[in-house]
């Protein structure tokens, strides 16, 4: 501990900030997001993810918007470990079968008023998985879709920026 | 010691069992025998070669010889080839003796092949369904069998029967599939006697996509880009082995200048993967700021690989034959201005985690898999390294890693910390081999190739890379017309999973994520 204080003293706090053009558009983004979501859901969204079926880097992703250089904590949206405190549902992946039942459960143990949003490629339509015998082809099928972020996998501050899109409209 | 001295041995020893045997590519031996001399031929070459069965997987071939076809993949380091052995299996009576009696790497493979192919591994104890769970997927629907027709037909389902751990005292902690990370699904359930863990049971499989069977009837030139989402941390290294398998079948070399550039995208996939588990190990003791230095870290070089290449994950570069972007001077130079900057993060991010006690005790002697174990099981990759097994497909096969004179990192605690170290000593490599492929790239030198369209052939390859998990194996086989008819792909996570759920016996549940992280296997390649 005294050492992490006294590096930090010595070398001051650690800045590694991104691209000036994309750190302008997360402040301008962030700052219309916090507000929207101060207005609609009283300071917080929390959002519950789950993976049916995901290779991962959209998981990837969504972690790099919790990074500390995108912290999209500060705009008041949180990644909750139960669907029970969750506003929203982020689903990536093309729904393989065996994840089905799982997806339907996390969305059933969620309050009301709640809703889905889709992440990547394959939850829109399967992606590349589409026709395999094992997906079923994106969610929507399945549940009610209220937004889809495209992309393989979307960065970051496209992920903030589509559900700013959403948020105001 | 090539491929052609290595079969004169393998000839002498296994003499009489063999049907034929020959060298196919530089790096592949073949051999053909009997059904019934498999298990002699694959026991004799698993002890002879040190090695766990890389791949085991089978082949419809019932249209062209009424047989199915069943290969065991064996690594041979020393001799840089691969030993295939295959045996034909009577389409009217798929059978074929278990290997998983003798070499427990052949178990759940194995199980694979019972439920992909129907073909029944005999006297195998425990064929258990793995990807295609019970509870979904009706009986007697084999999907990668050739007369398939893309549903399952009929209504039997049955539960998924674990395996009960009884005792006084005895009970079950059933966790996912869905977690309380952002990460991806699968079933683990405990048995714990008061705390400490005395069985751990993995039901995976929640991510299966039938990847296999989806490469099958496409053209090998476009597949790449399924490879690439096999698992999405290891697209390159997917789409690496991918390529290497279709350059093998339609006779193209790749060039120095390809080998480089992709050498260095290889480490750079490497050290952002490296970099996210250290700050995953930090997170999962509770040790916040360099969790988040390595989440910055990680982020860094994933902005990089987007200057480099206009992808945070190194999608959309590798093609069978070439890449789709060289390394001009300008990419040379963002590379070298960024690489101080990460060497000097990690090294703070290195010495954080060294430097304190409480970090080092709770990793130290805490999921532990000890040589003998990991040999075993047939641990492979950055986890065997771990545990004292010096294996890695960069040092034995590539040209261009000898080259630069890599030095494998190798660790024989086999727990938690030494697989940190590992990490550790491996991204400071990657950072110098980087350096190394970079001053020897020749600028604007774009390799001559033969038009694409005369490339496809039909014929069978073995493409490998060594991924940041391990090795990365693509068996392809294609048509005529270049249409893909079989992919067998294995992932490090295949083999490292049983790993994992032996390593973290007799420690805590707590210890758990840390023991997990610190293998961080894929949910995604393992279950195709």
């Amino acid at each position: 501990m005294n050492n992490i204080i006294n590096n930090r003293l010595r070398k001051g706090i650690l800045d590694r900030s991104i691209e000036p053009a994309v750190l302008n558009d997360l402040t301008t983004v962030g700052e219309q997001m916090r507000d929207q979501i101060m207005k609609k859901f009283g300071r917080s969204l929390n959002i519950r993810e789950v993976d049916t079926g995901s290779c991962g880097a959209c998981e990837s992703e969504i972690i790099a918007a919790n990074n500390p250089s995108y912290d999209i904590s500060r705009f008041g949206i949180n990644f909750v470990a139960s669907p029970r405190h969750a506003d929203a549902l982020l689903v990536t992946g093309p729904v393989s079968k065996n994840m089905l039942l799982a997806l339907k459960n996390t969305y059933d143990a969620m309050p009301e008023p709640k809703f889905v949003i889709t992440c990547g490629d394959c939850a829109q339509n399967g992606g590349p998985f589409a026709g395999s015998y094992y997906t079923l082809g994106g969610v929507k099928d399945i549940l009610p879709v209220a937004l889809h972020i495209p992309g393989c996998p979307p960065r970051p501050l496209v992920i903030i920026q589509y559900l700013l899109g959403y948020l105001k409209g | 010691m090539s491929s052609t001295s290595l079969l004169f041995k393998l000839q002498e020893k296994l003499g009489a069992l063999l049907i034929s045997s020959s060298v196919k590519y530089p790096d592949e031996v073949l051999l053909k025998v009997k059904a019934d001399n498999f298990q002699p031929c694959c026991k004799t070459l698993h002890e002879y070669l040190r090695s766990p069965v890389m791949m085991l997987f089978a082949n419809d071939r019932r249209k062209t010889s009424n047989s199915y076809e069943v290969i065991a993949v064996f690594a041979a380091y020393v001799y840089k080839s691969w030993v295939q052995v295959s045996i034909d299996i009577p389409a009217d009576d798929p059978r074929f003796p278990s290997l998983a009696k003798s070499i427990y790497s052949a178990n759940l493979f194995e199980r694979e092949i019972k439920e992909l192919f129907g073909i029944e591994a005999e006297g195998h104890p425990d064929l258990r369904r793995l990807h295609l769970h019970d509870e979904v997927w009706p009986v007697g629907n084999y999907p990668l069998r050739k007369d398939f027709t893309g549903t399952a037909l009929g209504s039997e389902l049955s539960p998924y029967k674990f395996s009960h751990v009884e005792g006084e005292g005895i009970f079950e902690v059933p966790v996912g599939p869905v977690h309380a990370g952002i990460i991806g699904p699968g079933h683990f359930r405990f048995s714990v006697a008061g705390e400490p863990i005395i069985n751990l049971e993995l039901r995976l499989g929640f991510t299966h996509r039938g990847v296999e069977k989806h490469f099958e009837g496409r053209k090998c030139l476009e597949a790449v880009t399924l490879a690439e989402c096999v698992s999405g941390d290891s697209s390159f290294a997917h789409s690496l082995a991918y390529s290497m398998a279709v350059e093998k079948i339609c006779g193209l070399k790749e060039d120095l200048n390809t080998g480089y550039t992709r050498g260095i995208f290889l480490e750079l996939e490497r050290m952002y993967n490296h970099a996210n588990d250290l700050g995953g190990m930090a997170t999962d003791v509770g040790f916040s700021f360099p969790a988040a230095l390595a989440s910055v870290l990680k982020e860094e070089i994933l902005q990089l690989n987007d200057d480099l290449t206009g992808h945070r994950y190194l999608k959309n570069i590798n093609q069978p034959g070439e890449l789709s972007l060289e390394i001009d001077q300008v990419k040379k130079d963002i590379l070298k201005m960024s690489l101080p900057q990460i060497e000097e993060d990690f090294a703070e991010l290195a010495q954080l985690l060294n430097n304190s006690a409480s970090f080092l005790d709770r990793t130290e002697n805490t999921g532990t898999l000890r040589q003998k174990t990991a040999e075993d099981l047939g641990i492979v990759g950055l986890a065997a390294r771990a545990s004292g097994i010096p294996n890695d497909i960069r040092k034995s096969f590539s040209e261009i890693h000898k080259e630069a004179e890599m030095t494998m990192a190798i660790e024989q605690g086999g727990d938690c910390l030494a697989r940190l170290k590992v990490r550790i000593t491996e991204f400071t490599e990657s950072v110098r081999l980087i350096k190394t492929f970079l001053a020897k790239l020749t600028p604007d030198r774009r390799p001559n190739y033969t038009p694409a369209a005369n490339w496809p052939k039909a014929g069978k390859a073995l493409g490998y890379a060594e991924g940041w998990r391990g090795p990365v194996l693509y068996w392809l086989e294609t048509a005529e017309n270049g249409s893909i008819s079989r992919c067998k792909i294995v992932d490090p996570s295949f083999h490292n999973w049983p790993g994992l759920s032996y390593a973290v016996l007799g420690d805590i549940i707590p210890d758990f994520p840390l023991c997990n992280k610190s293998f961080d296997l894929s949910y995604a390649g393992n279950d195709l």
